[in-house]
């Protein structure tokens, strides 16, 4: 004879099974469940990756930009070099079309990922507390889904302006130190690239903290290294991204 | 006899003055509303339950519904009594409501109770709430298959020490749902966790251990609970410390049964 055991739930409602006596299950307010495809975890995992993914860009990207300090020629032709990296083994721009497609694929799963949670958890609580008091979430955590956005619009006007110069003084026929400088001369463009930055610093010390998490890396043992490193690596890649910015906004680079 | 001068511990101290306000519900589906309600003479070594058993006594007395709230052993381990208090899953103390005593507040103080709110927690009436979603995500997976008869040698199954003590302290989880209550997405993930951390840990939980992960957290999509964004609020208001190494260990269990072909039963 074989008996299955639950641990008790606790009181009243606590089932101990057995052959023949499992407690009836109640089929109220189901959702048809897309287990497999839905599974709430698996998202958090899509999110985890694709957030990594965008992060190792991130770091090659604040690298480059702080080719600016090496001068004009220095730093066009490093964008240059983007563009032609692999060549002639590579035809044309093979390279950077296969990073953007890496990317937009990586952005495009975060977001999906992203909005469906949101969705999942705007279901799990329609009517909200009237009081409710935070006892352990950080700023950065509270802000990742809005911060999310605010940081997805930023990217926006970040590739049209820098990029493309669609919305660039210099416009499209400029060199891109040429854009730079044109656009952080600007102290109106320099503070919404420094708000935009610093929210993706906090963005990363959640995010960081929370895909060790996710992809099950994190134990108490580790928990405060890697808390501590999500702070460590989202300020100096915060500082890296607003060096540059600032320095042509105060006329060290022009 | 009467209290004499000399003797401070048979002087009769004053009690609390406090304003209450408590979520009045009349049922499942009718709209409830805060109701505020003024409550004398607490004395600070009352059980926050005990509270609430005076307050229902003056409703009763002035033929006034009393406030329906859950509770059971009052001694912190069944799990059943838990509320908000002031925004709070259990209140300012990381404890059980009925381990948590009027002296954790001051007189004249207002406090605000409500139900604990999630979809996948329906209010029965004012505070008390039915969690027995909690009960179909253990069915889905919470248990070990273990041939009946004898109880084995013990020694004939060693356990290291270090997972026997982390498969206790997840099993010291009571499922009074205060994750839930807490964390901003109303995800049940600690709990979840707790459980599949508690039996994957051991060896008797190895048979099912894929299968489990994958049954319980689909049970809990199923349910309606949130997903895990990892902030934390879960294990901040656990009465029992629950940590957030058990929703990491949760993560790898499923990630590693996904990748070894475990599907969840529909």
């Amino acid at each position: 004879m074989r008996c299955v055991t639950s641990c008790l739930v606790g009181g009243k409602h606590g089932v101990v099974l057995a052959w023949g006596l499992v407690v009836t299950v109640e089929h109220a307010q189901r959702r048809t469940p897309k287990v497999a495809k839905t599974n709430s975890v698996f998202k958090k995992a899509v999110m985890a990756v694709s957030g990594i993914i965008m992060v190792l860009y991130l770091i090659a990207h604040v690298i480059g930009n702080l080719k600016a300090f090496s001068g004009a020629e220095a730093f066009n032709s490093y964008s240059g070099w983007i563009r032609t990296v692999g060549n002639p083994a590579l035809p044309g721009q093979t390279t950077l079309w296969a990073i953007r497609i890496v990317l937009l694929v990586a952005v495009v799963a975060h977001f999906w990922a992203a909005v469906s949670l949101w969705r999942q958890a705007k279901r799990a609580r329609p009517q909200g507390y009237v009081t409710k008091k935070a006892t352990a979430q950080s700023y950065a955590s509270r802000t990742m889904r809005w911060g999310g956005v605010i940081i997805g619009a930023f990217i926006i006007y970040h590739v049209l302006d820098l990029t493309t110069g669609t919305v660039n003084a210099e416009g499209f026929d400029s060199t891109p130190y040429e854009r730079l400088v044109a656009s952080f001369q600007n102290p109106f463009v320099t503070i919404f690239y420094a708000i935009s930055v610093i929210l993706l610093g906090m963005h990363l010390r959640h995010g960081i903290w929370s895909a060790t998490q996710t992809l099950g890396q994190s134990n108490r043992r580790r928990e405060k290294t890697v808390s501590a490193f999500a702070v460590a690596f989202a300020t100096v890649l915060t500082i890296g991204f607003l060096l540059v910015p600032f320095s042509v906004l105060f006329g060290l680079i022009d | 006899m009467r209290s004499s001068v000399g003797n401070p511990g048979a002087e009769s101290k004053r009690g609390m003055n406090l304003t209450l306000r408590i979520w009045r519900q009349q049922g499942p589906t009718v709209k409830g509303k805060m109701v505020t309600y003024k409550i004398t003479d607490i004395s600070p070594d009352m059980s926050f339950l005990e509270m609430l058993d005076v307050l229902n006594e003056q409703l009763i007395m002035q033929g006034d519904d009393p406030v329906a709230f859950d509770h059971d052993c009052r001694e912190g381990i069944c799990g059943m009594c838990g509320v908000m208090i002031n925004g709070q899953a259990h209140g300012p103390q990381q404890t059980t409501t009925c381990q948590l005593h009027m002296r954790s507040f001051a007189d004249g103080d207002t406090i605000d109770i409500e139900p604990w709110r999630a979809t996948a927690f329906p209010i029965i009436k004012d505070l008390a709430v039915d969690r027995r979603a909690f009960d179909r995500i253990i069915q889905a997976g919470g248990y070990i298959s273990v041939p009946t008869g004898t109880a084995p040698e013990a020694h004939a199954t060693p356990v290291p020490k270090a997972d026997s003590d982390a498969a206790f302290d997840a099993a010291t989880c009571i499922g009074c749902g205060a994750c839930v209550a807490a964390c901003p997405n109303a995800s049940s993930m600690l709990f979840t966790a707790a459980k599949v951390t508690h039996l994957g840990l051991l060896p008797q939980g190895q048979p099912e251990r894929n299968d489990r992960v994958v049954n319980m957290v689909a049970q809990q999509d199923r349910e309606g609970f949130g997903g895990c964004t990892n902030i934390g609020e879960c294990s901040a208001s656990c009465p029992k410390g629950i940590s957030m190494e058990t929703i990491s260990r949760l993560n790898h269990d499923l990630l590693g049964a996904l990748r070894a072909g475990a599907r969840p039963k529909s």
